[in-house]
């Protein structure tokens, strides 16, 4: 499990372009052994952050190390130790899966018999035995994703960047990669992941980190988060201007949110609050839920459209 | 600021034999098609000779004592240097960086984005090799090679084509999409094509198109270079065309490997 050993760490992180700042004097560590999540609204600075730590964009100012080594002094050495599934697709489309996963591996110096070694495991590993030799622009995107999955892993690296590993993939798909994901952290690999469903960091991660605006604005276990800002429980009715105002009026503490024509109650003492609004509405119905993720993130990078 | 950008844009590249792993991934692509790449380098000379070699060649004298076809020959593989290497590393290249962001899948391993883009000059260069050694097959096949010489003609291919390969390049990092090409298509390739000595010998240029042909138009040089060495006539001015090409191919190697890496990683 997560252990007390720092393998990354960056402080006062800064990138700048001209016209903006898109990782803005962050401070943060990753643990070997943890899977950590990066949380945030689209522009939030996640993915050059990533790209940061794996050494592909030059630092603004700060100091980012890797396993004790520089990002900007030891670039070749991190590499090296790490694997990259990036959102984007960048397979080789003229390569089958087995070539697209050879190639990858002459990158790192891998002699063939052992990359071809490597590669079925990795298909076996993966499901994707079946289509070792078929040309990727017949890949589902599902299959494509895995196969990334597996490039990523072909040098056996200590650090798994995953930028949004399932945006895009049906149900299936998107469990089958949880499962692998889970998998690799049993084997000890440190993961850092970047995504927008919460229920996947809630699922997978150890840690989560939500950024805003190029700050990392929250920090924690998923659960603790829950807790602190949001509390066990929320409770949703649908909107009405009578109900809103006995609710205002009778709980001045709760934090009401009307969306859609539901309110949502943010309270410490749902069940109290229930009790009231039925006896004062005895005709609607309410209904409790537990507090998720997606409540703290709302929460705390708001409601509006970030792009 | 304006004179530090400068200055970086010159700045010497750290290469390791990475490049070697770029070039490979190029070549394990092509192998996979050759067939494609292979049949417009070895049909197009063959068209261009017996169309303007024997065609228009039966009207035109003689040029510097030679049939018109040998005098074209040359310009032939010269220009087969030029295209194959200013294409890969124009539209090659950037369907590459762009659509299949193959650059990004190299540079999250140990390789650099200097390496990548060298490998790419590289591959370039190679590709100038394959075509222009297809039309000196067929060349060959005509008759009009008088000398052994014509052995040293990958030479100039390579390094020819590393020149048109690094000029290329620039162009790929300058552009803001794939059309973009069609301006240097019709801006540089196409007046080279023709002024560049090659249909017609540059002294029927008035004397100001002729300085600028030299000083300019880098096929002239490549044109020159293979002429020679395909007619075994072995002048001075030779000289002169292959310290054209290597003062020229270091700037823009050095060049384009920068302008690349501040196009890529900002």
């Amino acid at each position: 499990m997560t252990g007390s050993e720092v393998l990354i760490k960056a402080q006062n992180l800064t990138k700048k372009y001209d016209d903006y700042i898109a990782v803005n004097n962050i401070d943060f560590q990753v643990y070997k052994g943890e899977c950590c999540g990066f949380l945030g609204p689209n522009g939030a600075g996640k993915t050059t952050t990533i790209k940061m730590i794996q050494c592909v964009l030059p630092l603004a100012s700060g100091k980012l190390s890797v396993a004790g080594m520089s990002v900007s002094e030891s670039p070749r050495e991190i590499k090296k130790m790490i694997g990259v599934a990036p959102q984007e697709d960048n397979l080789d489309p003229d390569f089958t899966a087995l070539t697209n996963l050879l190639v990858y591996a002459r990158y790192f110096d891998i002699p063939k018999p052992e990359a071809l070694k490597r590669s079925d495991e990795l298909f076996r590993f993966f499901q994707l035995e079946e289509k070792r030799n078929v040309i990727i622009e017949e890949l589902s995107t599902g299959m494509k994703r895995r196969l990334i999955l597996a490039r990523a892993l072909i040098n056996e690296p200590q650090i798994l960047l995953l930028d949004e590993p399932t945006t895009g993939l049906d149900p299936q798909a998107r469990h089958l990669i949880w499962d692998k994901i889970r998998s690799l952290r049993k084997q000890g690999v440190t993961i850092i992941l970047t995504t927008h469903y919460m229920d996947e960091a809630a699922e997978l991660c150890d840690r989560t980190l939500i950024m805003d605006d190029g700050k990392i604005i929250e920090q924690g276990k998923p659960s603790d988060l829950i807790k602190k800002h949001i509390g066990e429980e929320v409770l949703e009715v649908d909107y009405d201007e009578k109900v809103m105002k006995t609710l205002q009026d009778e709980f001045p503490e709760a934090r009401l949110e009307v969306l859609s024509d539901r309110i949502r109650v943010f309270t410490n003492q749902p069940h109290g609050v229930v009790e009231t609004f039925l006896k004062a509405f005895p005709s609607k119905g309410a209904t409790i839920r537990n507090a998720n993720l997606e409540d703290v993130f709302l929460k705390l990078t708001g409601r509006q459209l970030k792009e | 600021m304006k004179a530090a950008s400068i200055t970086s844009a010159f700045k010497l590249p750290k290469l390791t034999c990475r490049i070697w792993k770029v070039w490979q991934r190029d070549f394990d692509v092509f192998m996979k098609t050759w067939k494609v790449s292979f049949f417009p380098p070895l049909l197009e000379p063959i068209f261009y000779l017996v169309a303007m070699g024997y065609g228009l060649g039966s009207f035109v004298q003689p040029i510097q004592g030679l049939p018109y076809i040998q005098f074209i020959a040359p310009a032939l593989i010269s220009i087969s240097i030029m295209y194959s290497s200013f294409f890969e590393c124009t539209y090659g290249s950037f369907v590459r960086m762009h659509f299949q962001k193959t650059f990004d899948a190299i540079i999250a391993t140990p390789i650099s984005i200097e390496e990548v883009i060298a490998g790419e000059l590289l591959w370039g260069a190679t590709r100038s090799i394959i075509s222009s050694t297809i039309v000196l097959a067929v060349v060959a096949a005509f008759g009009l090679i008088s000398t052994p010489l014509f052995i040293l003609i990958p030479i100039v291919a390579f390094f020819g084509g590393l020149m048109f390969s690094a000029i290329a390049m620039v162009f790929t990092s300058l552009a803001p999409n794939i059309d973009f090409f069609n301006y240097p298509g019709f801006l540089f390739i196409t007046p080279m094509f023709l002024l560049s000595g090659t249909f017609f010998p540059l002294a029927s240029l008035p004397e100001s198109m002729q300085v600028f042909a030299k000083a300019f138009l880098p096929l002239t040089h490549v044109v020159d270079l293979s002429r020679g060495l395909i007619i075994g006539n072995l002048e001075s001015s030779l000289l002169i065309s292959l310290v054209w090409i290597a003062a020229v191919t270091p700037i823009f190697f050095v060049l384009s490997i920068n302008l690349m890496k501040r196009k890529l990683i900002k």
